[in-house]
């Protein structure tokens, strides 16, 4: 099978978050998602469970693995690999999704067991971390410099034979692998940067499928034997508001621009229809966990009432102030990203509708980042897999101006209550309610404005069975997508 | 002669000697640059991941990165590790310079000593059949269409070629060095080196064959030219014989300052093909500020450009023997 993709992987090396959310192919994770989200055993022997006060969580190791060098699999790999990921020497890039392990220890050869600083009920779904063999952490030091990020050694159902860089990526069947070998027995992956070109030679027949946007794709409707896959995704679109800034930091300001949004007429126009519509960063992948009565509708009469109340009044020019200070504020969104730049224009002229003025600049990261604590943002991200794993960070007063989570310092008491509530909840229904609280009471006092969640699609050449919808987390590159189970597919005919 | 082989040796050597410092030069000036660029590497090291990570971890990042070192400090550092054989790791590509530089090279070998032997051909045939008919269609064809080109660009020769030949014509593949999931063999590098080779050589021929016609327009004034005309000796053995030679050696000379460009043009060329060069490595490594592999690529394009006009200048001095050497 012939993959085509427009975006190249740095490294292999899950550490450095190659296959962040799992499903990376060449590696597993003590445990994988499903098609419904849920969690199952891969390298654990079963799906791990905290101990009764949630801050230790014991993990069985399923017995006789091997490596894609022959090497056995047991609990030193997974101690190293977690180990490396919390160690600064080793600078791994994902260690923020590990932050609340203090300490993993080896319980004999095949029991590992996590403590944790605080009761984490998603804790599984961090343990999809694709685990690497003890030998390849053996060295401290920055991970950029191991060899392992091109020669990537793992469990997973393929094992790399060659990867021509800036050209494609040749993976092959692992016979030995734990849950049987895959039907699908080679895996080319060729990397096509270009939309249009890579549109272009999926026409040709060159390839058995690629991920393309919704408009390219639409263009591929009439090729035979070939069908436009959509799946929904939570990768959210959001215009971020600091705190800080004189304008944005008015919660009246907030809600009223939540109400001036067309969310339905910018999904339609700019994303070809392929989008849902967003007011908070609760997808409806997560179904049970939205609040209906948090969802902003489009009502510009709505919007003026609450800039009039607030005491936003209308001036000569069309533009609303308070006082001396004008209804207008700077939107940053990423240069070079024309969904973003396109949602950001809609944005304005919605703004622009009620009265306020907002002024863009398409910008590299490097000079957004020092401006987020004073400018708007375009900001994308999302998570299909639990609630808390991006709204905690994006919106909890702790990760206020940290890094690039919650940029707009944003802090409501009762939506850190709630937050802080949910992740240390372990009964289902009362999780939900605990989100479903932090939802409504988010929605009273938005720190943003969400606007979308994006669909992906993907173009699919027939002469397959084994495909399964899927809810794509916000991930680059074709680990996900139709082909996430392509383990379990099978050649037709 | 013994003493002229011994003086071309030695033009040589000081050429290689001179070619020292104006490497330390490169180096430190891309170093810098480097320094004063926008771009921030810690966003390329995280990648994606730099959304979710906290200031206090890309803090120490930073330092296990070596990031937060002065810069004569990481200078120092990457120098030493250079004296002892050790080129460093790029950032942007995750593996050791020297297994990138290893991988791409010999592609870029490839398209650029193809291209330049096809340009050098085109030049020759074409530059010759103009100034044999000086005047003549061809002549006036040749010389228009020259002229046009060298004002364009490669990067727009490069997508122009591939919307006739690849999209409307089908001849060639688009891009890259094979057909997708195909092994690199001889016959597939080949479909697919056609169209970026011809690019390159198109994009350099117009100076080549411009010149050719100049410098044999003037030969065939030349006094040894009437004599042989006078002789009663054919055309084209006076053309090919007589005249061609003297119009050559100035040529040679041309084709070594041809080099810089050839170097930008295949680095354009690279990135349109999507051409698994060292030249396409160029623009990721500068988008990264992956300074050890681009000064690396720096050095290795100033090295080409230094050995290019060197060899031009062995080969003048060795065909002519009036050429002095002592420069």
């Amino acid at each position: 099978m012939v993959l085509a993709d427009g975006y190249e992987p740095e490294t292999l090396n899950p550490l450095l978050g190659f296959g962040e959310e799992g499903a990376s192919k060449l590696f597993d994770g003590l445990v994988e998602h499903r098609a419904d989200r849920s969690v199952r055993a891969a390298l654990a022997a079963e799906v791990p469970q905290p101990s009764p006060d949630g801050r230790t969580w014991t993990v069985k190791l399923r017995s006789g693995v091997k490596f894609h060098d022959g090497s056995t699999f047991g609990s030193e790999d997974v101690v190293a690999s977690y180990r490396a990921v919390l160690d600064p020497a080793f600078a791994s890039t994902v260690r923020a999704n590990y932050s609340m392990v203090t300490a993993v220890d080896a319980d004999g050869p095949s029991t590992v067991r996590f403590t944790l600083a605080y009761p984490y009920a998603p804790f599984a779904h961090r343990l999809v971390l694709g685990v690497v063999p003890s030998e390849a952490v053996a060295q401290p030091g920055p991970l950029e410099r191991s060899p392992f990020n091109g020669k990537p050694v793992g469990t997973g159902p393929y094992k790399l034979t060659e990867w021509r860089k800036g050209d494609r990526m040749v993976m092959e069947a692992n016979d030995d692998y734990f849950l049987g070998a895959p039907k699908v027995r080679k895996l080319t992956v060729v990397f096509a940067i270009d939309d249009n070109t890579r549109a272009q030679r999926m026409k040709a027949g060159e390839f058995d499928g690629t991920a393309l946007p919704p408009l390219a794709a639409n263009g591929l409707s009439d090729v035979k034997g070939a069908q436009i896959i959509k799946h929904s995704s939570a990768d959210y679109r959001t215009v971020v508001m600091p705190m800080a800034n004189p304008v944005t930091g008015d919660r009246a300001m907030r809600l009223a621009l939540n109400y001036a949004m067309n969310r339905a007429g910018m999904i339609q126009a700019l994303l070809g229809g392929r989008g849902q519509p967003a007011s908070t960063p609760i997808p409806q992948a997560l179904p049970e966990f939205v609040e209906p009565t948090a969802q902003f509708r489009y009502d510009k009469d709505e919007a003026a009432r609450l800039l009039e109340q607030a005491g936003w009044v209308m001036g000569g020019d069309g533009v609303r102030a308070r006082g001396a200070q004008r209804a207008s504020f700077t939107l940053m969104y990423p240069a070079g990203d024309s969904v973003r730049k396109d949602l950001a224009q809609a944005f304005a002229s919605d703004a622009k509708a009620v009265g306020v003025e907002v002024k863009l600049e398409g910008l590299g990261w490097e000079a957004i980042e020092p401006r987020m604590g004073a400018d708007a943002l375009v900001l994308g991200g999302g998570n299909p897999f639990d609630p808390d794993l991006k709204s905690y960070p994006l919106l909890h007063s702790s990760f206020a101006a940290n890094g690039f989570n919650n940029p707009g310092s944003y802090r409501n008491a009762q939506v850190d209550a709630a937050l802080d509530a949910g992740r240390k909840e372990t009964d289902p229904a009362q999780r939900v309610a605990y989100y479903r609280q932090f939802q409504r009471a988010y929605a009273a006092d938005p720190a943003m404005v969400f606007l979308a969640f994006l669909d992906h699609t993907y173009v699919v050449r027939d002469g397959w069975t084994g495909y399964q919808e899927v809810v794509d987390p916000h991930t680059h590159g074709l680990t996900w997508g139709p082909w996430w189970n392509v383990q379990s597919w099978v050649p037709r005919g | 002669m013994r003493s002229r082989a011994r003086d071309i040796a030695a033009l040589a050597l000081r050429r290689l000697v001179f070619a020292v410092p104006v490497l330390c030069v490169v180096a430190v000036g891309v170093f810098l640059l480097g320094a004063a660029s926008p771009f921030d590497p810690i966003h390329q090291y995280y990648g994606v991941q730099i959304f979710s990570a906290s200031a206090e971890e890309i803090a120490q990042a930073r330092e296990a990165l070596g990031l937060n070192d002065s810069l004569i400090v990481q200078f120092g550092r990457w120098a030493g590790g250079l004296l002892s054989g050790d080129l460093g790791v790029s950032r942007s590509f995750r593996q050791p310079v020297a297994q990138v530089i290893g991988e791409r090279l010999p592609w870029t070998l490839l398209l650029v000593v193809v291209g330049l032997v096809l340009a050098v051909l085109i030049a020759l045939v074409l530059g010759v059949l103009a100034a044999w008919r000086q005047g003549g269609w061809l002549d006036r064809c040749v010389t228009a269409i020259g002229h046009a080109l060298e004002g364009i660009p490669p990067f727009v020769l490069a997508l122009v070629a591939i919307a006739v030949f690849s999209l409307s014509l089908g001849w060639f593949p688009v891009a890259g060095l094979t057909d997708a999931g195909a092994e690199a063999t001889l016959g597939q590098v080949a479909s697919h080196l056609a169209l970026p080779a011809l690019v390159l050589a198109v994009s350099q021929t117009p100076w080549l064959v411009l010149h050719v016609r100049q410098s044999l327009l003037t030969a065939l004034s030349e006094d040894h030219v009437t004599g042989a005309r006078a002789r009663g000796l054919a055309e084209h053995v006076v053309v090919l014989r007589h005249a061609l030679p003297t119009a050559l050696l100035p040529f040679v000379t041309l084709i070594g300052a041809r080099v810089p460009e050839l170097v930008t043009g295949a680095v354009l060329v690279e990135e349109v093909f999507s051409w698994p060069g060292v030249a396409s490595a160029v623009v990721r490594a500068a988008l990264a500020v992956d300074f050890p592999l681009l000064v690396v690529l720096s050095l290795l394009a100033t090295a080409a450009v230094l050995i290019g006009s060197l060899l031009a200048d062995v080969a003048a001095a060795v065909l002519d023997p009036r050429v002095a050497v002592d420069g």
